[in-house]
């Protein structure tokens, strides 16, 4: 068997592995689907009562936030769930078979893109429930979320690399979540950035989440004249931008995560 | 004979400890290799290297003719691993742990499913096979990672510390299933603690320590090592202890060996029961009191305990513990020799 086939093969495999472990632990999909649900509604009704975005209403504006915010905080199972496989000596398992090295990161990354899938299924119906429309043509949504989604698989290699660095689940989580929250929140995803003081606001334009909201908020047909996007590049260009860096991270954290794979030990 | 194993010179460094410091090792095509050693040995680690999933900093090892560095991929079809703690998934049933290592394997659907059902039967998990191993037993993950180990009926396997935690019968089964493999000529090499598991499986044994072989051969080269058989006597007032010495020693081939604190002499002689009776006699005319009598061939543990200054089984708190072993072998050696 040539050596991309039989990659392909064991990656799917492990992504076969890793799917029934989503049908066995059930709490998994609930919170996977509970969580958004809670943000959207928390930050439609609280947050939406007292910000005013002028030409699209708050919770329109929103949904976009939303959607770039929680699949970045559902990368982070990518590194989770590698570290716990490390840690339960899963990882020593595969790595002693003749099986492609890159496949269980690969059949990992690939399986918990439908755990993104599931969340922004669950958080388009809610906030279709609570007012959000698109107002582009159904392609261009299609596009926009596919772009939600690639960058989520992108971020989920920086994940799968810190997984196999640190080797704790529960490091994974409390570390990536000291980063993703200013990551996620400054930007333009639950506010304007308008009026942040300085700093921040070029933090903000420049922030590739920022990107991947404004892109699909223009896909969704969600912006206004009224409020157009900051003058900067990137957030004149945010497609273009957001897939630099989609390329750029793949480009740099596959080969450093198999890399990392390759040396994993479990203690 | 061709040797299936062979390692030279492995180091290995974790930070500032020395795991191993040039361990050599070589074990012939069809035989089993008991590798022997306390706490902390570096067991482990030579397992993990010869199975490559550890780079050795120095040295090197073939196994199957295979270098384990940069033939990895290919030896990784030659091998079978059931390291130190269970890798089973504990999300799949036992069937479905199986059939994914045997597709990883790359035998195919039909094959894998085949190969995943006779292993289950022979690891007497036929039963439990469609079951989630999250709720299995400890003995039944062990025994399902080595069915893991088997998927691809492997000439080479390596175990560390395959019985660890069993109950004894679970224990028993496994070395019938072990001596099962040995017997259709697989190659393998066994890390353990129990030294009668070594005693009974191996073929040879090698003792490691702080990283080194310290002793090799097969179990009655290392028990000829330390010595013949020895008579000991447990006495019931330590104040008599110098007394029944001056009664056994012309009896015996050797020194006497005493633990004041265990109120216990030792000596070593040549001739059996009609020595003991003789000895029993002298003590009895001398008037020593005597609480516990025997006559002791050597265990791999006096192997173990004359070698590495520690005993083989003391998992928790190691540092302390063999610290105080260390001390009391040193005590009876000095109170022997005065
Ligand atoms: N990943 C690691 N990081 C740091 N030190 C390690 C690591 N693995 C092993 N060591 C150290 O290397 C030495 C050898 O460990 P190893 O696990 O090979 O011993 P062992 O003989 O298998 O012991 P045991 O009987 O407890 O299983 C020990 O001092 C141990 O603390
Ligand atoms: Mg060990």
């Amino acid at each position: 068997m040539n050596a991309l086939l039989e990659a392909a093969a064991d990656t799917a495999v492990i992504t076969k592995r890793n799917l029934i472990k989503i049908k066995r632990v059930p709490d998994l999909l609930v919170f996977t689907t509970l969580q958004p649900i809670m943000f959207v509604l928390l930050f439609a009704y609280v947050f939406g009562s007292a910000i005013d975005v002028p030409g699209v209403g708050y919770r329109e504006f929103l949904i976009a936030g939303i959607f770039a915010q929680t699949v970045v905080f559902g990368s982070t199972f990518t590194g989770y769930s590698l570290a716990q496989d490390l840690q339960k000596g899963v990882i020593d398992r595969f790595r002693s078979l003749p099986m492609a090295p890159s496949a269980v990161l690969f059949g990992r990354t690939l399986s918990d893109v439908l755990n993104n899938v599931i969340s922004l299924i669950v958080m388009a119906l809610t906030g279709l429930v609570v007012g959000w429309r698109i107002r582009s043509s159904v392609l261009e949504a299609l596009v926009g979320f596919a772009l939600v989604l690639l960058f989520a698989y992108a971020i989920s290699w920086v994940m799968a690399y810190v997984g196999l660095l640190v080797r704790s689940p529960e490091i994974v989580n409390n570390a990536s979540f000291i980063v993703i929250f200013p990551l996620t929140f400054i930007a333009n995803t639950f506010v304007p950035t308008n009026n942040l003081p300085g700093p921040l606001k070029a933090f903000a334009d420049w922030n590739p989440v920022s990107a991947v909201t404004q892109a699909a908020r223009e896909l969704f047909g969600n912006t206004s004249a009224a409020l157009p996007p900051p003058d900067v590049w990137s957030m004149q260009h945010p497609v273009p931008y957001t897939l630099i860096w989609v390329v750029l991270i793949l480009a740099i954290f596959i080969p450093l995560s198999i890399r990392q794979y390759q040396r994993a030990a479990s203690r | 004979m061709t040797n299936a194993i062979v390692a030279q010179g492995l180091v290995k460094h974790y930070g500032e400890v020395k795991a191993l410091d040039g361990l050599d090792l070589e074990v012939a095509e069809g035989t089993v290799l008991g590798l022997l050693g306390p706490n902390g040995a570096g067991k482990t680690t030579c397992v993990r290297i010869l199975s490559t999933l550890l780079k050795p900093d120095a040295g090197s090892a073939t196994v199957a003719g295979h270098d384990v560095v940069r033939d990895a991929k290919a030896l990784r079809r030659l091998i079978g691993l059931s390291g130190q703690n269970a890798a089973v998934d504990e999300h799949l049933t036992g069937f479905e742990n199986l059939d994914m290592v045997g597709r990883l394997y790359h035998l195919g659907r039909e094959r894998s499913r085949q190969r995943a059902r006779e292993l289950l039967e022979m690891l007497d998990l036929t039963e439990a096979g469609d079951r989630i191993t999250k709720g299995y037993s400890g003995g039944m993950r062990r025994r399902l990672d080595l069915a893991a180990a088997l998927v691809a009926e492997p000439p080479i396997l390596f175990l560390d510390e395959p019985t660890t935690g069993l109950d004894p019968r679970s224990r028993i089964s496994m070395w019938d299933v072990i001596a099962g493999l040995v017997r259709g000529g697989t190659t393998l090499l066994l890390t353990t603690q129990y030294l009668e598991e070594a005693d009974r499986l191996a073929d040879r044994i090698a003792v490691i320590d702080h990283g080194t072989v310290i002793a090799q051969g097969t179990s009655d080269e290392l028990k000829g090592q330390i010595g013949g058989e020895r008579l000991e006597f447990t006495l019931a007032d330590a104040a008599q202890l110098g007394v029944a010495r001056d009664c056994v020693v012309p009896l015996g081939i050797g020194e006497a060996v005493i633990d004041q604190h265990s109120r216990r002499l030792s000596v070593p002689v040549t001739g059996g029961a009609a020595v003991l009776v003789e000895a029993l006699r002298a003590l009895d005319a001398a008037g020593v009191e005597l609480q516990d009598v025997g006559l002791r061939r050597p265990t791999l543990d006096d192997v173990f305990l004359t070698l590495t200054g520690h005993a083989a089984e003391e998992k928790e708190s190691q540092d302390d513990e063999s610290e105080t072993t260390t001390t009391q072998t040193r005590t009876t050696t000095k109170e022997g020799a005065a």
